[in-house]
Formats: C-alpha cells, structure tokens, sequence
C-alpha cells in the first residue's frame, strides 16, 4: 500500500469510529458506572462469601478437609501461593546457571599440546590456559512448549567472552508407541559421555578418544529420531542426521542429510544395587576441505585438508553399583567407551602453498575405563586410564615418493596415553570442589605432562535432573 | 549395517504382535503409593514400584531399567512436590511414552490433594534442598492417605471406566476399612501427644503433626545435607541440657549419626519403617502405621 493510500483508509476509520464514540460518551458514562457499582457489590458479596469458608476450613478438623476439597481441584493449586506472581511470569521456563572455574597447573606449555598421531580437530581441547581459567558459564531454559512438544535451551558463555549455543532444540512429547523426535542443535545420543554436559563429568575434562576424534563433544544440527521397545529390558534405538558440520565432517554445500548416526543402548539391572548400560553407535560423516593448521618437516608453518568418508564405531558401556541404595552415600560407578574410525579420501598438502593432493587413508582407534567412588557421604574419588593408537595412515603422497613422511610431522605414528585421579567434595547436590591429577601423554613424547587442576562447579536455579 | 536394521524391524514387529494386557500397568514411585494402588485396583492392576523402602526417593537414579518400565506405563503414581525432581522427568521424558505425561490423566501426584506443610516463605538453597511447594513426605498422616486413595481411586476410574464400579466398591472398602484403623490408632497414639523427638531429615513431619509429637531438632543441619561434626557437636550440647525423649531415624537412613548422638544425650533410637516394606512388619500400609505406633509405644512406655 502506498503512504497516500494509507492515509486516506486511515482518515476514512477514523471518520466512523469518531462521531460513534462521541455519541454514546454521554450515555455511556453513565452506564459504566452503574456497572461498575454492580461489579463492586458482587465482589464484596464473593469476597464475604469465601472469607467465611476460609474461616469454616480453618476452624474445622484437619480430616474434614479432604471432603471439601474436591479432588481435581487440589487445595496446593487452587489457593494463591503466598508469594504470587506478576502476571505473565506464571508460565517462565524451568531456569539454572551453571558456573564452573579452575585453576591450572601444568609442567609443560599448554600452547604445546596436541594429539600425537591424530588431525586436529579444532575443538576445545588440552588442559588449558595456565593459573586461573572461568569456565563455561552454562544457562539453561527448559519448559513444555504445548502439549506435544518441550523446548530447550544451553548458553554457554566462555571465558573468552564468547556465546556459544550448546543445545537448543525441541522434543515431541506425544508421539505414540515409543518414538520420541528431538530437532534443532543437540548432543549426539551415541556413545555414553557424548550427551553428558560439562558439569556432570566426573573428570575437569572429556577422555582423550572423546578429545581426539570428536574435538570434545558431537553436536547435531538436525533431527533425531528415538525409540524405546515396550519391554522390560531397556532397548533403545535411535538414528540422526543433519547438516554434517560437526568434526570429523564439514558442512558442505549440499542439500539434503548430511551424514548419519545410528545408535543403540541396552540395560537393565542385575541386582538391586547393581544396574547397567551397554550401546553401540556407527557415525558415517563426509569432509570436504576439512583443513587443520600445522607444521612441515622444517617447523614451517602451513595448511592441510582432507577430504572423503569418515566412519566412527563406538562401544559404551557403564556399571553402577549402590549398596546402599542411595547413590550419595556410597557408589562405585565404572564405565569405559572405545572408539574406532576409518577414513579415506584424499589429502592436500600446503593448500596455500604446493597445493599436492593424494589418496589418504587411516584406521584410528581409542578407548577410556574410569572408576569413580563415593566412598563418603559428600566425597568421591576417581581414576580414569585413556589410550590412543593412532596406527600407521597411508599417505599416498608419501608412499609415491613426492613427499617424505617427515613433511607430516604431527601424523606420525603414536599411541597417546594418559592416567588421571581426581577427588571431589559434594557438600551439597549443587556444589562440588574438585582436584585432579593427569600423567598426561597425549602428544607422545618422552615427557610426560604432569597437569595438576582445581575446579568449582556451581548450580543454581531448577533443580537438576540426569540421565542414569 | 542391514543385519542392524533387520534386527530392529524384527524387534518392532515383535514389540506389535504383543498381547494387549487388561490390567492397567502402575509405576509407583514409592512403595507406599505401590501398596495404595494394589488395595484400589485389585486384580486389575499391575504394580510396579521403582524404589524400595530401604532407598531416599529424592536421590534415585533414572536407570535403563526404570525407564523401560515407565515406557509401557499406564499410570505413573507419584509422590510430587519435587521429591522425585531428580529422575522422574528423565524417566517421563525418555520413556517415550505420551500417556503418562504430566497433565494427562496417567500421571497422578498424591501431594496434589494434600495441603502440604512447611512451605517455605523464602525460596533460598542457602536453606539447604528446600521445597518450593512444601514437605513432599506426606504418607506418614493415615488422613493424607485417605484422601490420595479417593483421588487416586477416581483416576484409576477414569483411566478404566470399564471397571469404575470395580473401583468404587474397593475405594469403598478400603476407606471403611482405613477409618476404623485411624480410629484405633489415634486412641493408642493419644498418649504419644507432647512427646519430644529429634528426627532425621525433616520427612517425619507429618508423623509428628498427626500424633502431636513435638520435634526438638534434626540430625541434619538442613534439609539434604548431611551432618557435619561441628553440628553434630552443638547438638549434643543443645539436648543435653533438655534431653529428647527419644531420636526417630528412618529404616532408609544411615543410623550412624543417630547413634552417635543417642549414646550422648542418652535416648534411645528408634528406627521406623516409614515407607511400606521398611520393616519386616510393615508389610502393607496398615502395618506400616501398626508397626510405626508399635514401635514407638515400645520405647515411650
């Protein structure tokens, strides 16, 4: 519509509304007021009236209540709360703030650590930055949008002053016979750690394998699609796909799925202390120019990429056991995950510069086994071995004779290990104090780092709830 | 790969070709709304309870095996007032299952017809795990029990109209059955009245208010955080100049405490079941208030 034109349907609404409201004003004024002195009549009359019975209710026996009270009606929910709410806060989200923080100690520079063996994957890996770090500062909302779907959001606000979204996605929460559909950005349901947020480790960081061949954790953009078998032994399935822009794949310029994820968890109990959980998970992922910034054999800097399949297995599997059937009085929890991948493709040496590109191939695999113990009502102890094998990659460009291997410096063969303990200190169910000491090897030189850290992990707001 | 999708075709049609089974399936949070749901549906039900009465219901953990359960629910029968916040959303969430979401007619809290005592004025975990809706451990009052049965008795209606009469006649029953038992225990709890108690955690509440037992303090400084020496130390000075007569603690607590505490301001302990099965004694919900009148008329005599 032009401006003229609006103008002048503008002018013309006006023109009707007006000389309408002029004319009833005058009688209108006077109506209005004897509503509204019916209005207050009604109300005083209301107001007396349940005056009266709160007096009757709190006069009579406690027993005589439950007739009363009728039973849809909950007394809980029909009365006020004592705090109330300004209209429209009624319906806020379920809201917590998570705050983490540590202090670090390593023997050798962290600017240094790598992988030994394995393409980076440009995540947030290693120990850290030396002395004092502010972790990520986790917000969550969470609330059921309607009848069929529940929506989630996690902020993580870094310490470097950057917003990240972890997760924001919905969830279906009607759908029959056991599926349930999660959309928007998510962790991944493989694996066992994969889903579990930062503040629920039992370790400061991720296992190297979770480091190494998903840059920590493996978010989806995409959907997921779950289902639970209606049987007394837990058996779930699920499947996932979406835009591929996650390592070990890259977005790529493509319509349609973008790589796929399938998984598979089983459990149950085996006696009334003792439960379980075992899964198997296949990721079938495709980079295009995954490039990674690096070294050549003369220290120089440069960039290589790879592109082609990459396929993930991963084996989890975790024990708990309560003996006394509270699992804050005393737990001995263990799980350990492996994980394997293949990729092949080709791989571009010095895309800047050189620019040589030739087959690659690699077969990579990891695995972690950690205990941890709460041996005390608020204290629990840990240990947790990691190892790596990085195996021997085909390099065609190598094998043809145009490079030598030492041009790829940082794919050296290596097995990467590391051994940690960690203590922490639960005073309450949103505190916990903790300290942790890694033999760390992952570059796979003759020195061992020796990384010592403390960590503070806060939880304030909604009540929180875990997966087993 | 297709082995994988084949096995999972296979398990879905398998999961298909299951008999539909009649009774409604219940998962009970505790065993005491297990017990409820057994007397008010009879035959007609299928009660499955997650915890035992040996376990603290707020610090259960949503394993596979209870997910599974809650999957092929009909009915979930909960406590409320966030004692199960912990793991029965995950359990609800994961399950997959739409029937038992909460606001559907197979999600039933019993402190939803309860008017719960000690709600907090002031929302603070300063004040330890504190609950926003008030003291969710309401099985200890027989008339709390009375009114979860005939809202509970009425859901189970509603979810199996075919049998609502069945129902009616049970909650009939029970209710016939469940006054007259109040009734007796009121006259052998009259001498308990006044009677200065310590508990454990704040969850004998209701006990307390239905008997008139006065509690004098609690082992645990604040809700959900266990004692600390210190506070432990400032007790015993505290009741030994006006000693309880005696220290409840829960069949499901760790007594450790307790006992320290009874050997210095001399009273005795004494351990309820609290829950149903949380002594040999207690085997359904009139033996639990039979054994927890019992066992403290043992002491007080």
């Amino acid at each position: 519509m032009t401006s003229c034109k609006a103008r002048a349907a503008l002018l013309a609404l006006a023109g009707m509304i007006l000389p309408t409201l002029s004319q009833a004003a005058a009688d209108d004024v006077a109506t209005l007021r004897a509503e509204l002195d019916a209005l207050k009549k009604e109300y005083t009359t209301r107001v007396d009236a349940l005056e009266q019975r709160i007096a009757t209710l709190e006069s009579a026996p406690v027993g005589a209540l439950a007739q009363s009270a009728p039973a849809e009606a909950p007394p809980a929910m029909a009365m006020p709360s004592q705090s109330g709410s300004a209209p429209g806060t009624a319906f806020n989200p379920a809201m917590s703030l998570i705050l983490a923080g540590s202090y670090t100690d390593t023997s050798q520079d962290p600017d240094t650590w790598r992988i030994g063996g394995f393409i980076p994957s440009g995540g947030e890996v290693g120990p850290g930055a030396r002395s004092f770090n502010l972790g990520e500062s986790e917000i969550t909302l969470a609330a059921n949008v309607d009848p069929y779907f529940s929506a989630q959001m996690t902020a993580a606000l870094t310490g470097d002053d950057e917003v990240e979204v972890e997760e924001a996605f919905f969830r279906t929460l009607a759908l029959p016979e056991g599926f349930t559909a999660k959309g928007g950005r998510f962790f991944s349901g493989f694996g066992y750690l994969n889903e579990v947020h930062a503040h629920a480790w039992d370790f400061v960081d991720q296992p190297l394998a979770y480091q190494a061949f998903f840059g920590g954790q493996f978010k989806q953009d995409g959907l997921q699609v779950k289902w639970l078998a209606p049987t007394d032994l837990f058996i779930e399935l699920g499947a996932e796909t979406g835009n591929g822009d996650e390592f070990p794949g890259t977005q790529r310029n493509r319509n349609g799925l973008n790589g796929a994820t399938l998984f598979a968890h089983v459990g149950g109990d085996i006696d009334d202390a003792t439960s379980w959980r075992a899964g198997a998970a296949y990721l079938d992922q495709h980079a295009e120019d995954r490039a990674w910034d690096t070294i050549d054999e003369f220290g120089l800097p440069l960039t290589n990429s790879f592109t082609g399949k990459s396929q993930t297995w991963v084996v989890d599997g975790v024990l708990k056991w309560t003996p006394v059937g509270d699992p804050q009085r005393r737990q001995l929890k263990v799980q350990g995950e492996y994980m394997r991948r293949r990729e092949s493709g080709d791989l571009t040496f010095d895309t800047a510069g050189s620019n040589l590109s030739d087959g690659y191939r690699s077969t990579q695999s990891g695995w972690y086994l950690q205990g941890v113990y709460q041996f005390l009502p608020r204290w629990r102890a840990g240990l947790r071995y990691d190892a790596l094998d990085s195996g021997t990659p085909h390099i065609a460009l190598v094998e043809s004779g145009e490079l030598p291997l030492s041009a790829f410096p940082t794919l050296l063969p290596a097995d990467p290990d590391r051994i940690s303990i960690m203590l922490d200190w639960n005073p309450s169910e949103f505190t916990r104090l903790r300290a942790q000491y890694d033999w760390d090897n992952a570059r796979d030189e003759d020195d061992r780092d020796r990384v010592f850290r403390l960590q503070y992990i806060y939880g304030i707001g909604a009540h929180g709830a875990h997966k087993f | 790969m297709s082995h994988f999708i084949r096995s999972a075709l296979a398990l879905l049609i398998f999961a298909a070709a299951l008999p539909a089974n009649a009774a409604i399936k219940v998962l009970a949070t505790t065993t005491d709304w297990g017990a409820l749901a057994t007397e008010l549906g009879g035959d007609q039900v299928n009660v499955y309870v997650a915890t035992s009465a040996l376990q603290d219901v707020h610090r259960v953990e949503a394993k596979p095996s209870l997910v599974a359960r809650a999957r092929s629910a009909d009915l979930v029968v909960a406590s409320g007032a966030e004692l199960e916040i912990g793991w029965l959303p995950v359990l609800i969430q994961e399950s997959g299952n739409r029937h038992i979401q909460p606001g559907s007619p197979g999600y039933f809290e019993a402190t939803s017809v309860i008017q719960l005592l000690e709600k907090p004025e002031h929302f603070d975990r300063s004040l330890g795990d504190i609950h926003p809706q008030g003291n969710p451990h309401v099985q200890l009052d027989p008339h709390n029990i009375a009114r979860i049965a005939k809202a509970l008795s009425e859901r189970l209606a509603e979810l199996d109209s075919a049998h609502a009469q069945y129902y009616q006649q049970r909650a009939k029953d029970f209710d016939t059955r469940w006054q007259a038992a109040i009734q007796r225990w009121e006259a052998k709890g009259a001498s308990l009245k006044g009677t200065q108690v310590v508990v454990m955690h704040r969850d004998q509440t209701y006990l307390c208010q239905w008997l008139g037992l006065q509690q004098v303090a609690a082992i645990e400084p604040k809700p959900g955080m266990p004692p600390t020496a210190g506070y432990l130390g400032q007790l015993v000075q505290q009741l030994t100049k006006a000693p309880p007569r005696v220290i409840l603690v829960n069949a499901y607590n760790d007594p450790k405490a307790a006992t320290w505490l009874s050997d210095r301001v001399h009273a005795p302990v004494v351990v309820l079941p609290f829950s149903v099965g949380g002594t040999p004694e207690a085997k359904d919900l009139f033996g639990l208030f039979d054994d927890t009148l019992n066992k403290l008329l043992a002491v007080l005599k």
